[in-house]
């Protein structure tokens, strides 16, 4: 009996250890500043595939998980087109992610991608995360959310994650252009003063 | 190559279409338009918002964060009137939160409250300033809707996930015993 008990206990220990570090994996799930950013090789709506690697200029990138369906990256659209005008020249080109899953949402699916592209006018990739494997390595959880990615001799290494500003609804009244501010230290070759932020937006559709 | 290409589009269309004739299938009527009319929405600030997220009472709060765009928001609502029904007996009241564009309060909002027939306290929140706001809700949300948050005097749980009913139930049974 006592045997029985014992074990039970000890399965109790086990099952809750390891609950524990379920909860812990998810919440520490994803890139933090300071993190290497894993390449990715991913289908851009021309079809052909695209990778950090194949810029070979690039000083870094403006990474930006978004998608068709969401008004919050709707809001955000112009505003990447403008980041990636502003700083493709400059070194920080945009990559745009679309990680939802597309049986959950059609709207996103490669065709929609394609034709919102050319509707907007993007100069920027914007890929398809197929599968979904790029975006959960990144922690993303919603779009649109933001990374940007210095280019070092160790890799592309994070030093932005979160919003591109502090005012989705009205791009006139922004106070806070974090994206650019982020970027435009890194162009100088200083240290990113706000680091991350919070930002709502739209879950990512698995 | 190129029919499965037309074909494609005509799926995609037609699940459009399907969509489209969803919503005009049921035309708001005149009584719904005047209960349109009727709304008088509660719009706050964070800072009008905050003590809703902290009161001090014998209740147990349910504050689901949502928006009338936001898909698994809109499937999930359905538990939260559940809820806000079968626990009101049991000092269970349900507080929705949306957090739609103010320039949709009128066409999407409104009309969707009445459509649906809402019955849980519903507050609006207009506050553009998420990355202060969105930690003083709770400090691992990352801003990503649907997410609730249950609390009573004592505890509190934030979730920043989608629901069924049976585990909201679980979750909020939690607070009950």
């Amino acid at each position: 009996m006592k045997k029985v008990v014992k074990l039970m206990l000890l399965v109790a220990v086990v099952f809750g250890a390891w609950s524990f570090t379920t909860t812990d994996k998810l919440m520490d799930n994803g890139y933090k500043i300071g993190d290497v950013v894993a390449d990715f090789k991913l289908e851009n709506i021309d079809g052909k595939m695209v990778s950090m690697a194949d810029f070979k200029e690039a000083k870094g990138f403006i990474i930006t998980f978004t998608c068709n369906t969401c008004p919050y990256a709707v809001a955000y659209e112009d505003r990447v087109e403008a980041l990636n005008k502003m700083y493709a020249s400059k070194g920080y080109p945009v990559i745009a992610i679309m990680p939802n899953n597309v049986e959950v949402k059609p709207g996103d699916n490669m065709e929609a991608m394609q034709e919102r592209a050319k509707e907007k006018g993007f100069t920027f990739p914007y890929l398809m995360d197929k599968g979904q494997l790029v975006y959960p390595k990144f922690g993303a959880t919603k779009t649109p959310h933001m990374y940007v990615v210095e280019k070092t001799k160790k890799g592309n290494v994070v030093k932005y994650i979160g919003a591109i500003d502090d005012n989705y609804q009205d791009a006139d009244a922004v106070k806070n252009k974090y994206v650019e501010a982020a970027v435009n230290a890194l162009l100088k070759g200083q240290e990113v003063e706000v680091k991350e932020t919070k930002a709502i937006g739209c879950s990512i559709k698995v | 190559m190129k029919l499965y290409l037309v074909l494609l589009i005509v799926c995609f269309s037609a699940c459009k279409q399907k969509d489209v004739a969803k919503v005009k299938a049921e035309p708001i009527t005149k009584t719904e338009e005047s209960k349109i009319e009727a709304i008088d929405l509660t719009v706050y600030n964070f800072n009008e918002l905050e003590p809703l997220l902290n009161i001090k009472d014998d209740k147990i709060y349910v504050i689901n964060f949502w928006a009338t765009w936001c898909a698994p928001c809109i499937k999930e609502l359905p538990y939260f009137e559940t809820l806000n029904k079968e626990y009101k007996s049991k000092n269970v009241e349900v507080i929705l939160v949306s957090l739609d564009f103010p320039k949709q309060y009128d066409t999407k909002l409104k009309p969707f409250i009445v459509k649906h027939k809402l019955e849980s306290k519903i507050v609006v929140l207009d506050d553009v300033d998420s990355n202060t706001w969105i930690p003083k809700v709770d400090k691992d949300w990352s801003g990503a809707i649907p997410t609730t948050i249950i609390y009573n005097k004592n505890k509190r749980a934030f979730y920043e996930k989608s629901f069924d009913l049976e585990e909201l139930k679980i979750e909020l049974n939690k607070f009950l015993n």
